[in-house]
């Protein structure tokens, strides 16, 4: 109809390879970009004009969504209608403590080996592959990472409420790499979900997979596409069908989507947000790589719901949202302890890096400009661990921990990122390549204050 | 066992208390003594005599600034973790912050000098300076954090240490009944010589030279005080008169982790009260402050007030942390400095941005908000600045002297 205006969209650079919605060519701009085209067509290979040079990293491309075909394996459904088993809170003497219990403190012990042997020497290949190897992963549920938060009563191995001891775990772990602990507690953070909210027929149907030797990979889907993203406001929506309920909508950083048997998906119901429990195998769910600028070894995706019919049993808790606002702030808390993590693995990095790299005939941590980083990293790093630590125990009492954990996160995504950036800073140069982990840090500390779901404890 | 970091329930009763204090007797005199700087505020007295009685009736926890005293690791069975009289008093002296500082620093028989007494007395001396309003001067007209060379000496004659020197920026210098000196035995063996003697108000040779007019604490006086061949009992010298080169300036600043969480205490407190009143009037304006929905889809009034509440209970965590390993004997330097750096700055930040958010209602002394702006300042500075605890921090974690890091 309006040829011209369209034609003037289409020679707009707007809105593409970051351009503002503003940005508009000059008549050099329009030459510079007709060369362009040019260098990027395959005229100049076919002359011979140009090397062979690109090793295409598959992995990290983006191909397009495709059905979720993960060696889907059918959940039998079973079990009663009743309410699941729950795993009590915590018992607490009103004493202030800092130190962990016996349980926690050989879980810690445990999980920091394993972080410190087998997770930190595979992260900067999984960086690279985007995904976590197989080995590390299979090495995580031999410790039971999967059933850390799942009662004992259903084969899991929490006596009582765990969100202390999975925050204590995730941040042992995110020492190792922040991106491979992703992957290897996202399912764990489902199964931990299915034992705080589950009917006893969720529990049955879906909680012995996670016990077994072959645990099902898992997602808990929250977050979203959109800028401003509030995630107490999914634009993903379920509507009542006769049959149970239809959902529709994109979400985005869903951890190990391509895999993911099982997905605990957030939509918006009556107005209300709700978590729902959607199997892969169910039509009308695609996935597409969503590589991403950190934690790539979380295998990052995007996962559509087009026109998705799940049963009326596939609700997990309440229908009033305070079920999934209860998730968000665990959640929450488990990005905290991720943070926690990796700001402790910066700090360690850094420290004995000042002290031996020289500049001006002495070590660099003798100046007060480097020697006063390597201290606000400490003071802050610890501020955030309190920080953490006190919603923790709050919320493994079964104490309101609204407040503690939004104090957390702010002071988390915030510090933690200072503490990424001043990581690369210490290092100069050096900090910019990738022959040193700390760019990898500052790339995931990124995620936090950022990131919603994916994890909990 | 088991990590909870909630306000102990055995020193709730007391915090509570604090507070009621700070609500109803500080505060209706807080900007009183604010306008009349260098007034004795009498009402102190009577509060004083109270939580006197308070103390002797084990009410008290052990909190106040003698509550800092660190007996002997006892031998044997551990009954578990202690919340004892380190964290009843960073507790019950935020609460008191929460209502002035400068009136809280007032506080008959609850001077720096006294944890000072408290930290490095011996057992005769803590007797004998049992009921004291001890005073402490350390820093000098050219001494400041560098207090290592202090320039005041002490000279052995006879039974008396003669002291001789000018000490500036002494807090209750001219109302504290003793005074708290450093000064040093021999200015040739260095900060090993350093000492600190206890001068009774009256002894000959010493007085106080002049008050100080200031940005803030203004109800706190701030003496300057001159020492004239000032002749003290040798029995005066708080722990070892031996110059032991090799435990150097330990003994001395011992104190300082003691105290450090007691400033922070009062930096968290002052930052509290600005928060409580900012919330208040930002609540009167229309804004709520949304815990569970993320910051940037709320006013940049809210976010700002979540990035300072988050701040501020960073900082009052590191207190309570230091304090506690203080109960349980453990080392604290580390976690003292990190506690103390961190409420330092972050009482300035939060009572400044406050002032800020609530605009001319803040900046107005309509309000006590300008007033909190003023008082934080000087808890970023005394007993250690800010860049003294980042010193002491990064020495600590790069493990570095401090002839390697200055």
């Amino acid at each position: 109809m309006d040829i011209g205006k369209s034609l003037m969209t289409r020679l707009s650079p707007a809105g593409r390879h970051g351009l503002a919605s503003t940005e508009q060519r000059d008549p050099i701009g329009y030459a510079v970009a007709a060369l362009n085209k040019l260098a990027q067509s395959d005229l100049l290979d076919r002359v011979g004009l140009r090397k062979q040079a690109e090793q295409v990293v598959f992995t990290s491309t983006r191909e397009g969504f495709r059905t979720v075909t993960a060696a889907s394996r059918q959940f039998k459904k079973t079990g009663g209608k009743g309410a699941g088993t729950r795993a009590p809170a915590a018992p607490r003497k009103g004493v202030f403590d800092l130190t962990p219990t016996e349980d926690e403190q050989m879980l810690v012990d445990v999980v920091s080996e394993y972080a410190e042997e087998v997770v930190r020497p595979a992260a900067a290949e999984a960086n690279e592959t985007c995904e976590a190897p197989e080995a590390v992963l299979k090495a995580g549920l031999e410790i039971g990472l999967p059933i850390l938060g799942v009662p004992e009563a259903l084969g899991g191995i929490s006596e009582e409420r765990s969100a202390m001891a999975g925050t204590l775990v995730a941040e042992a772990l995110s020492k190792g790499d922040m991106g491979i602990a992703l992957a290897a507690l996202a399912p764990g953070s489902v199964a931990t979900a299915l034992g705080l909210w589950g009917t006893e027929a969720q529990q049955q149907t879906y909680l012995p997979a996670f016990t077994e030797d072959s645990a099902p990979a898992a997602a808990l889907a929250l977050q979203e596409p959109t800028v401003l993203f509030d995630v107490l406001k999914p634009s993903t929506t379920a509507r009542r069908t006769a049959e149970g309920f239809v959902l529709d909508g994109t979400k985005a950083g869903v951890v190990r989507g391509a895999e993911a048997e099982l997905f605990v998906v957030g939509a918006s119901l009556d107005g209300a947000p709700v978590l729902f429990l959607v199997e892969s195998s169910t039509a009308g769910l695609t996935v597409e790589a969503e590589p991403s600028m950190g934690v790539r070894a979380a295998a990052l995706t995007t996962l559509r719901l087009e026109g998705v019919s799940v049963p009326a049993d596939a609700v997990l808790g309440a229908t009033d949202g305070s079920t999934y606002t209860e998730c968000v702030r665990l959640s929450r808390l488990a990005w905290c302890a991720l943070a926690v993590g990796t700001g402790q693995a910066v700090l360690d990095y850094v420290t004995p890096y000042v002290k031996t790299r020289e500049a001006f005939g002495e070590p660099i941590a003798h100046r007060q400009s480097v020697a006063f980083m390597i201290a606000n990293i400490a003071i802050e790093l610890q501020a955030m661990r309190l920080l953490t630590y006190k919603a923790a125990g709050r919320a493994a009492a079964g104490q309101d921990f609204t407040r503690e954990v939004a104090l957390a996160r702010k002071l988390c995504s915030e510090k933690g990122m200072a503490i990424g950036n001043d990581g690369v800073q210490l290092l100069g140069g050096h900090g910019f390549v990738k022959e040193h982990p700390v760019e990898r840090w500052y790339r995931d500390l990124r995620a936090v204050g950022i990131m919603e779901g994916a994890v909990l404890v | 066992m088991a990590i909870s970091l909630d306000d102990p329930k055995k020193l709730k009763p007391l915090a509570s208390q604090a507070h009621q204090v700070a609500m109803n007797m500080l505060r209706p005199i807080s900007r009183k003594y604010d306008r009349a700087e260098h007034a004795y505020p009498t009402e102190l007295d009577m509060l004083a005599a109270m939580i006197d009685g308070l103390s002797e009736s084990g009410a008290s926890e052990g909190a106040g600034a003698a509550g800092v005293r660190r007996d002997e690791k006892p031998e044997g069975k551990e009954e578990g973790t202690k919340n004892g009289a380190n964290l009843a008093s960073v507790m019950s002296i935020a609460e008191m912050c929460w209502g002035d500082v400068g009136l809280l620093l007032s506080m008959p028989r609850q001077g720096l000098g006294n944890s000072a007494i408290a930290s490095v007395a011996n057992d005769e001396q803590s007797e004998r300076f049992a009921g004291v309003w001890a005073g402490m001067a350390i820093t000098e007209p050219g001494v400041g954090s560098d207090s290592a060379n202090i320039k005041t000496t002490a000279v052995l004659d006879g039974d008396e240490y003669v002291i001789n020197g000018e000490k500036i920026y002494v807090t209750s210098g001219d109302r504290a009944d003793h005074i708290v000196v450093w000064a040093t035995l021999d200015r040739d063996l260095g900060r090993a010589a350093i000492k600190s003697f206890v001068v009774a108000k009256g002894t000959p040779g010493m007085r106080v030279e002049r008050l100080e007019h200031k940005l803030g604490i203004r109800a706190s006086d701030t003496a300057a005080i001159i020492f004239e061949n000032c002749r003290v009992p040798k029995e005066n010298l708080l722990g070892s008169p031996e110059i032991d080169t090799k435990q150097g300036f330990a003994g001395a600043m011992a104190t300082f982790d003691n105290t450090r969480p007691l400033v922070a205490s009062m930096a968290v407190g002052c930052a509290k009260a600005a928060l409580d009143l900012t919330r208040d009037l930002l609540t009167q304006a229309g804004v709520e402050i949304d815990y569970d929905r993320p910051a940037h889809v709320q006013s940049a009034a809210a976010a700002k007030f979540l990035q300072m509440e988050a701040d501020w209970e960073g900082a009052r965590l590191l207190m309570m942390q230091a304090a506690w390993m203080a109960d349980n004997r453990e080392p604290n330097s580390l976690e003292a400095s990190m506690a103390k750096a961190k409420a330092g700055r972050v009482g300035s930040d939060i009572t400044l941005s406050c002032v800020e958010l609530c605009g001319s209602v803040g900046f107005s002394e309509g309000e006590l908000l300008e007033k909190w702006a003023r008082d934080s300042k000087i808890l970023d500075i005394f007993e250690g600045t800010q860049q003294i605890q980042q010193l002491i921090i990064a020495r600590r974690i790069l493990g570095l002297s401090s002839a390697e890091l200055k």
